[in-house]
């Protein structure tokens, strides 16, 4: 499991993957076009042609600045990973702007073109598209090809370019290649190269660790990894500002649309009063249990997972939800989501009736839904009907950390490293335990502190005396 | 044959010494009875051994060196005879043909010469079957029917789509290389067979001209033949300032024994030979870099057909590519270092990079195998290595007049590199030589590139049919059709592919076919079939194909393509290359 990181959290909010990949023009511009153009001037943008295109380049435009388009005609020829294809217009107007020449590379979601409504209104747009083009060229350039989630990647065109780009790895240059010069050359084997271009990884800061010091695809993982935790940290705001090594300083970058919709969610998430529960669990017991069992491929997650869930069958109010602040629902069934970091953004697969499951079904699932996000290939149910949340950094050795409730779920639960810790006990020895720190933030409206922290005493009695996650 | 050969030498020694001695005697002494008589007798029955030639004579000495010394002294007796002959030319000959190569051209045109009644002999000097059977197109297939699987098992996401659970695939190493190795041979066998069944003498030694109708093979037996074939075949060639030494340095001979699977190997050449290789490599999991001096990669193949090849094959493999550029000095790994590739700029020649990778393939393409055949004995000059020759196979000598009964086929006559092109080559000479004039059309012979999904063509490419129809002023048409279109390819869940035509919309003439998706390569043979009988578009659209098959893919090719003449005209006759 890469990463699951705590904040940035897509919601799972049904506007979010309406679009699908074929629509021409995603019919998201309400989200985008007030903060940058008038809405009467529309972005063309890149069309996601198939469920791996991150990027297209155009073959060649049909029709030409200040042609007249009605609604379904061609406009331009694009090539993506698969094919050449032409893209049609939504709308009727006129093609005011070309932002991206012919032979020109845009990401997946980047604006190609601008569409006037009124004859009168293209000079307007050509002047937007003029002060927006040295923005959004740098902004396209950088952009990450990441590709969210498919059902997505229309709505969030550009994943943020900055998350992967921008922190500066400090990693000193060590390539020990002979071919190296001392760090001029840069020796990477060719999936290591596509990998670095697909994640933005500059690979004149990763060391090498393949045969003669020779990058390859690993290293770029890693550093990809490194670079997504230094960057997505709790304040994700700081996302597009922490921007430094390959974006221009001082420049104002908008949103993406999956910024944005974070964003909002986060924002929204202020209206839900919220409080923060800590416990410390001693995890010996878990820790050798799964020693014994994760040769049959049981994984740490789904471990947690389990015991969540098992814990929630007692405190059904733990996985209520209040969605209008009137009333609020006991839901049928426990599912877990699992907050987990994937190129360019963060999604939460759900492990479903997580009580129920065996834990060995569960750890196979687990790996299905994890291998499906990597791929792309998550329905919407299997990453938007959570009712619980799970969320981990405790592998990179975070001890305790907060997390902010994804708006429509009860409680989010902030799980930190287990760590040998010393410990005192009641019969007045001293010894070394295995301990965790978990940290559980819920919505007050209907959750109460009493529920939490007796939901919390189960938990930690379920972990800290295991027999029953296996059934 | 070879059951009916130990039978009858095994317990008899003595008798078969008798034999081949008399046999031995016998171009000397009889005129050749009337071929086809022999011929059977030679091939069907087993009483025909007393009457064989040359071949059971080498084999049983072979086989009972040391049982007596009669017998060696009876091989001296016949050697010296067979000399005695050497210094004018012959009357009566060994042999109706002779041919100089036991590759799949040489036993293709063997076949089909015994088929036609001649007294046939092929010479080898290393081991039967030549390139394709052993270093070349036969085990080559083995490893990518492995990476073929491989990359099935390990493609979850399509696995998947078919609702099949795999865990991880994995592979040993030696096994495939095993696989590839018993392939070899099983062909091999199974070509010497064939040929030793129908009465093929197989004159084992390196193949030399002598002169007019002669030729020695080894260090000192001399044949005669009355028509002979040179079928030589080719070597990988390798540019000059690469080292090759076998281990990290390598030509398709090493690659396909598969010693080693490298993290990184470098492909130099992007044609059928480094497109395959690098399907096998990236499915075994090494990472590949294309060096190709032209400036796109698959030079050669369709333009349209090569880009989506790439898109496919290429880039979202882990393989990445270096165009116009030339590999000058390739350095094999030693003492601890890297094999290390200079590269320079292939138009302006400055340095460009330098490369350094676990191992380096060479498949800049084949170079004939034609040094040492004695082919300045006849005064023929080869151009490149390659023997020239006319559209009829005939050898020109270096004045540019045709060599009386002697013909080149194959490799060795660089008309077209390929395995079946060399035995129809093969095929044309002896229809030739037996009275039958033939000319052979070499835009109906089909080639294909075994990746996956496999690529597969015949005919003029489209810049090629577009120079051609402007040369000689008519229009040429262009359909294609998309396997995502087509049923069983769809039900396979591969439906990446396209099939393209190109024809002439004013008679319906195919002028080229190109391929891209599932099993092309045996696809292709419709429109090879088509262009190669004449058939028009008109005609063969109307041709049934069964549902749901891949074939349809064709069909629907067929039937898109817009030709304005519907009267079916009289099938044309091939045209000459």
């Amino acid at each position: 499991m890469a990463h699951l990181l705590n904040t940035s959290f897509i919601p799972s909010s049904s506007t979010l993957r309406r679009v699908s990949p074929s629509l021409q023009f995603p019919g998201h511009q309400r989200s985008r076009v007030p903060a940058r153009i008038d809405a009467k001037i529309r972005e063309i943008f890149m069309p996601a042609l198939s469920s791996t295109m991150t990027e297209g380049k155009i073959v060649s435009w049909v029709r030409s600045e200040g042609d007249k388009l009605s609604k379904g005609e061609s406009v331009v020829v694009v090539e993506s990973d698969k094919a050449d294809m032409d893209v049609e217009t939504f709308y009727d107007g006129y093609l005011a702007a070309i932002m991206v020449e012919e032979g020109g590379v845009a990401p997946v979601g980047s604006a190609i073109a601008l569409l006037a409504e009124s004859e009168a209104e293209i000079a307007e747009a050509k002047s937007k598209a003029a002060s927006n083009s040295s923005s959004s060229s740098s902004s396209s350039s950088s952009a990450a090809t990441a590709v969210a989630e498919p059902e997505k990647v229309s709505e969030n065109p550009v994943p943020t370019a900055a998350v992967k780009v921008a922190p500066v790895v400090s990693m000193p240059v060590a390539s020990t290649h002979p071919a190296s010069e001392g760090g001029k050359r840069i020796v990477a084997s060719p999936y290591a190269k596509k990998l670095a271009k697909e994640l933005k990884v500059e690979l004149g800061r990763v060391v090498g660790s393949g045969p003669m010091g020779r990058i390859v695809a690993k290293d770029v993982e890693a550093a990809a990894a490194t670079a997504d935790v230094a960057s997505v940290g709790p304040v994700s705001a700081e996302v597009g500002k922490s921007a430094a090594a390959a974006i221009e300083l001082g420049s104002v970058v908008p949103f993406t649309t999956m910024q944005a919709a974070v964003s909002r969610n986060m924002v929204e998430s202020l209206s839900v009063p919220t409080f923060r529960v800590g416990y410390t669990i001693t995890t010996d017991a878990l820790d050798s249990l799964y020693k014994k069992i994760k040769s049959k491929g049981v994984t740490m997650t789904a471990l947690l997972a389990k015991a969540t869930a098992l814990a929630l069958v007692q405190h059904p109010v733990v996985n209520s939800s209040c969605r209008d602040g009137k009333s609020f629902t006991y839901n049928s069934s426990i599912n877990i989501a699992v907050a987990v970091a994937i190129d360019g953004g963060l999604i939460t697969p759900v492990l479903q009736d997580a009580d129920k499951v065996d834990i060995y079904s569960l750890s196979r699932k687990w790996k299905e839904l994890v291998d499906k996000a990597r791929a792309k290939q998550l329905q919407p149910h299997e990453y938007n009907s959570g009712t619980f949340t799970l969320s981990n950094l405790g592998m990179f050795g975070v001890d305790r950390f907060d997390a902010i409730l994804p708006p429509g779920t009860g409680a989010i639960m902030a799980v930190g490293a287990s760590q040998p810790t010393v410990v005192a006990s009641k019969d007045g020895r001293i010894g070394m335990k295995n301990q965790m720190q978990v940290n559980v933030t819920a919505d007050h409206r209907v959750i109460y502190g009493a529920d939490l922290a007796s939901f919390l005493q189960t938990l930690a009695k379920i972990i800290e005396d295991p027999k029953d996650l296996t059934f | 044959m070879q059951s009916s050969l130990s039978i009858s030498v095994s317990p008899h020694t003595s008798l078969t010494v008798q034999r081949s001695n008399r046999n031995a005697l016998e171009p000397l002494a009889f005129a050749p009875p009337s071929k086809p008589l022999n011929l059977r007798f030679c091939g069907l029955t087993r009483e025909a051994l007393g009457f064989s030639s040359l071949r059971r004579n080498s084999d049983s000495f072979r086989f009972r060196l040391s049982s007596s010394a009669r017998v060696r002294r009876a091989d001296k007796f016949f050697v010296s005879a067979s000399l005695s002959d050497n210094g004018s030319p012959p009357k009566t000959f060994d042999y109706d043909l002779l041919i100089v190569g036991a590759g799949v051209g040489g036993h293709g045109a063997a076949l089909h010469a015994v088929e036609k009644g001649l007294k046939t002999a092929i010479v080898e000097g290393d081991v039967v079957g030549g390139t394709c059977v052993n270093r070349g197109c036969v085990p080559s297939k083995a490893l990518l029917a492995v990476s073929g699987r491989m990359r099935e098992l390990q493609n979850d996401h399509h696995l998947r789509a078919l609702g099949l659970q795999v865990s991880a695939a994995g592979y040993d190493r030696q096994g495939v290389a095993d696989h590839a190795n018993n392939l070899a041979s099983k062909i091999r066998n199974n070509l010497t067979n064939s040929m030793k069944a129908l009465g093929v003498d197989i004159l084992t030694g390196f193949g030399t001209i002598l002169g007019p109708q002669k030729v020695k093979v080894g260090s000192d037996k001399v044949v005669t033949a009355k028509d002979i074939i040179i079928a030589t075949g080719s070597v990988p060639f390798v540019p000059k300032g690469i080292e090759v030494d076998g281990k990290t340095v390598i030509t398709s001979d090493h690659a396909l024994k598969l010693e080693s699977v490298p993290d990184w190997i470098a492909i130099v050449g992007s044609g059928y030979i480094g497109l395959e290789f690098s399907d096998v490599y990236t499915a075994l999991g090494s990472e590949v870099t294309f060096i190709e001096a032209l400036d796109q990669l698959m030079p050669g193949f369709d333009p349209e057909i090569g880009k989506l090849a790439q898109r496919v094959l290429i880039n979202p493999r882990k393989i990445d590519y270096h165009t116009g550029v030339f590999a000058t000095k390739i350095t094999p790994a030693k003492d601890g270092k890297p094999v290390t590739i200079e590269l320079i700029d292939a138009k302006t020649k400055e340095p460009k990079d330098t490369l350094e990778v676990d191992a380096a393939l060479i498949a800049t393409g084949r170079a004939p195998f034609t040094h040492g055949l004695g082919l300045e004995n006849i005064n023929v000059a080869t151009q490149r290595g390659f023997v020239p020759v006319d559209e009829r196979m005939r050898v020109m000598d270096s004045n540019g007049n045709l060599v009386p009964h002697l013909y080149c086929i194959g490799d060795a006559n660089g008309k077209m590199m390929l395995a079946h092109a060399a035995s129809a080559q093969g095929i044309s000479v002896v229809e030739q030589v037996t009275g039958r004039d033939h000319v052979l059309n070499h835009l109906s012979i089909p080639a294909a590139c075994f990746t996956h999904p496999e690529i597969s063509m015949v005919g003029l490419t489209e810049p090629q049919a577009r120079e051609k129809a402007e040369k000689e002023g008519f229009e040429i048409s262009i359909a294609k059709t998309s396997f995502k279109a087509n049923t069983k390819a769809l039900a396979e869940n591969e439906g990446e592919g396209l099939a393209k035509l190109i024809y002439r919309p004013d008679n319906g003439e195919i002028l080229g076919v190109h391929i891209f998706g599932l099993h092309a390569a045996d696809l292709i043979h419709e429109a090879s079939n088509a262009i190669a009988l004449g058939t028009r578009i008109q005609d063969i659209k109307l041709a049934v194909h069964a549902h749901p098959t891949l074939s349809e893919v064709l069909d629907e090719l067929f039937k898109s393509a817009k030709v304005k003449a519907h009267v079916s005209g009289p099938v044309s006759e091939p045209i000459a290359v």
